[in-house]
């Protein structure tokens, strides 16, 4: 890659940085238990649980780091830290 | 001169897993020097860190470039970074896997799995694995004495802390001595 | 006693047995965590000293210089763009002859940002009227502080001090030093007894205007001051040699220098690898030595002049570049030998934290015989 004069960069977003392979543990929800609150939605730091078409809530495991908080605030306890083979 | 390079990312504590390593030798009476090459600071960034070892005094500043013992902290970083770059003939490679040993080392480099991470999960309960994988390394080359490392833990961390690290360190310890 | 430190928790460790009694300072990487334990220090009564946190490295400095000029024994540290941000408070420091010691973790100047090590920070500012001191290893990174409170508060001399070492390669570096106890450092560095102090009963004021009657003599003070302190820092560093065993009373020191051919001059942590690099090529029977240069200022024209009159060729290494020239150290040592006609080759190396290996220094003295090579050491011309 050749310089840019002036150190100069393109917009970038945190995006490019996938940060789900540094995660130990993954969530693993219980479709049965859920009730659709949206609270792991809500407070994922990392933005990356979106609702799918049938109303259920979906993390994206490129990005999760497996930080817990999703299953620590899940009122019906739906979601489980599984320990990621390594 | 050994020389002792550790993979990890930021937040792994793979800095201090150096300074520990480090401290542990200069109480077996040696010389050590730890000092880790920062990228960009952030949790997640793949991170190196280095020990030296020697009878007399270190001079040398540069990084490590062909290492005696290579540790490898998460087994993601194999597929990204180069982990096993330079790693010298003879030298021992510590990978923290569950899975089998199944990673293409160099030539005449000997390669031990532990896995860390339930290590670190069962003594301390949390996915930290500097201090097990410092009890592989006291294990596996004998560079430090494990009362050393005892020590270390010891004078680092507050006492309920370090009883924790210390369990993780001697399952670890205990597991490489037992597969040799 | 040997301990095994980090860098800079032993010179925080010095700076606390130094017995500042105002610190002032603002965090920047890598200087985080000398002011990060003298806050924790000054916070668990271990320091008995004023920590005045500061919203920048201006006030941080401007805070000390008024400290010291009401008679305090003042501490600050900082590096690359906070030290650039103090600037215009370094040259009035010097100016009001307020004998302020200041770490500087050296690290490169932005832009490009960069937090990794080269000397461009302290290096930019050698004009001020500072001593500069560089420390090869953390004992020395310790025991320079020691030196420069000593040298720096003679009031013979009166002039603010750096003491310079390399950001992240000595400050973040675990390794043995051998620290000194309170009782050997207060024998060493008496109480800091003020020429003259601000004091309400009898009002004075620092740094006053100079109209163009008296400005130049005010700066021809300065300068004899700075160069008075050599012999003062070739007094105290026996007296540190007497004392502890450890003699700083050269300000330049020469490796296996006395029958080589070629000398390599280093300042800072690269003097280690060099050396190392030195006992190699001696292995093979190169006749390679290195000097090094322990205080940049004041510059030590003279004892390099003289230490090297011997050697066929010279090399410098620097870690800075004045744009538009060449590296600082390499034009001041061409300087000192102006007229003994041995050539002096300069490198720029290990900017931005470019690492540095043996083999590069082997390179570069190959090099050097061969009568080739660039300003600009192992550039990746790919990316240019």
């Amino acid at each position: 890659m050749a310089l840019a004069i002036g150190c100069r960069a393109r917009p970038g977003k945190a995006r490019d940085n996938r940060t789900g392979s540094w995660r130990v543990f993954r969530p693993i929800y219980d479709d049965a238990k859920c009730s659709r609150c949206g609270m792991c939605r809500t407070i994922c730091p990392e933005g990356c649980i979106t609702e799918d078409a049938e109303g259920r809530f979906v993390p994206d495991y490129a990005y999760c780091k497996g930080c817990g908080l999703c299953a620590a605030e899940c009122p019906k306890d739906a979601i489980e830290m599984k320990q990621e083979e390594k | 001169m050994k020389e002792l390079r550790i993979h990890g990312r930021g937040g792994q504590g793979s800095v201090t897993a150096a300074e520990l390593i480090a401290v542990a030798a200069f109480e077996g009476g040696v010389f050590a020097q730890a000092f880790p090459a920062f990228g960009v600071e952030r949790r997640g960034a793949p991170v190196q860190a280095f020990v030296r070892f020697n009878d007399k005094k270190i001079r040398l500043r540069s990084q490590i470039y062909e290492p005696d013992y290579i540790i490898v902290q998460d087994s993601t970083l194999i597929k990204d970074v180069n982990v096993f770059f330079g790693v010298k003939k003879g030298g021992i490679v510590i990978v923290n896997t569950e899975k089998a040993a199944n990673y293409e080392v160099p030539e005449g480099v000997r390669l031990i799995t532990i896995d860390a991470t339930s290590i670190a999960l069962k003594a301390i309960g949390l996915p930290i694995t500097n201090t097990s994988l410092m009890g592989a390394f006291a294990a596996a080359t004998g560079e430090i004495a494990f009362s050393a490392l005892e020590n270390a833990l010891n004078h680092r961390f507050p006492k309920e802390l370090a009883a924790k690290n210390i369990e993780a360190a001697r399952l670890a310890y205990n597991a490489v001595k037992g597969a040799a | 006693m040997m301990q095994m430190l980090e860098g800079s928790l032993a010179v925080a460790e010095a700076v606390k047995m130094s017995r500042p009694q105002v610190v002032s300072a603002y965090p920047i990487t890598p200087q985080t965590h000398i002011v990060e334990a003298l806050a924790e220090m000054v916070a668990n009564c271990e320091l008995d000293a004023e920590y005045i946190t500061v919203e920048n490295e201006l006030s941080a400095l401007s805070a000390c210089v008024g400290a010291s000029a009401a008679g305090s024994r003042t501490y600050s540290a900082t590096t690359s763009q906070g030290l650039m941000l103090m600037a215009e408070v370094v040259f009035n420091a010097a100016g009001m002859r307020l004998p302020i010691i200041m770490s500087i973790a050296n690290r490169a100047m932005g832009a490009p940002l960069s937090i990794w090590n080269d000397m461009q920070d302290s290096i930019s500012l050698r004009d001020a009227g500072w001593l500069q001191f560089y420390a090869e290893d953390n004992q020395e990174a310790t025991d320079l502080h020691y030196l420069a409170y000593k040298v720096a508060e003679d009031h013979t001399i009166q002039l603010p001090a750096f003491v310079c070492f390399d950001g992240f390669i000595l400050s973040h570096t675990y390794e043995p030093v051998d620290m000194l106890t309170q009782e050997e450092v207060d024998r060493f560095l008496p109480k800091f007894t003020p020429y003259q102090r601000l004091d309400a009963a009898d009002p004075i004021s620092f740094g006053m205007y100079a109209t163009p009657e008296y400005y130049p003599e005010f700066r021809y003070e300065m300068d004899k001051a700075l160069r008075r302190s050599r012999d003062l820092i070739a007094k105290a560093g026996k007296e540190f040699g007497t004392l502890f065993g450890r003699d700083y009373s050269a300000l330049v020191e020469g490796y296996r220098l006395d029958d080589a051919e070629t000398a390599i001059v280093t300042m800072g942590s690269l003097g280690g690898t060099v050396k190392d690099a030195i006992d190699e090529m001696r292995a093979e029977g190169k006749r390679v030595g290195q000097l090094k240069i322990r205080v940049y200022r004041p510059f030590p024209a003279e004892e390099i002049a003289k230490i090297l009159s011997h050697v066929k060729c010279v090399v410098v290494l620097d870690k800075n570049i004045s744009l538009g020239s060449k590296g600082a150290v390499g034009l001041e040592v061409r300087d000192a030998l102006y007229g003994s006609g041995i050539p002096v080759r300069n490198v720029v190396l290990g900017l931005g934290g470019r690492d540095v290996r043996k083999r590069n220094i082997r390179e570069i003295v190959t090099q050097t015989e061969k009568g080739v090579g660039e300003l600009f050491y192992g550039l990746r011309t790919e990316v240019l």
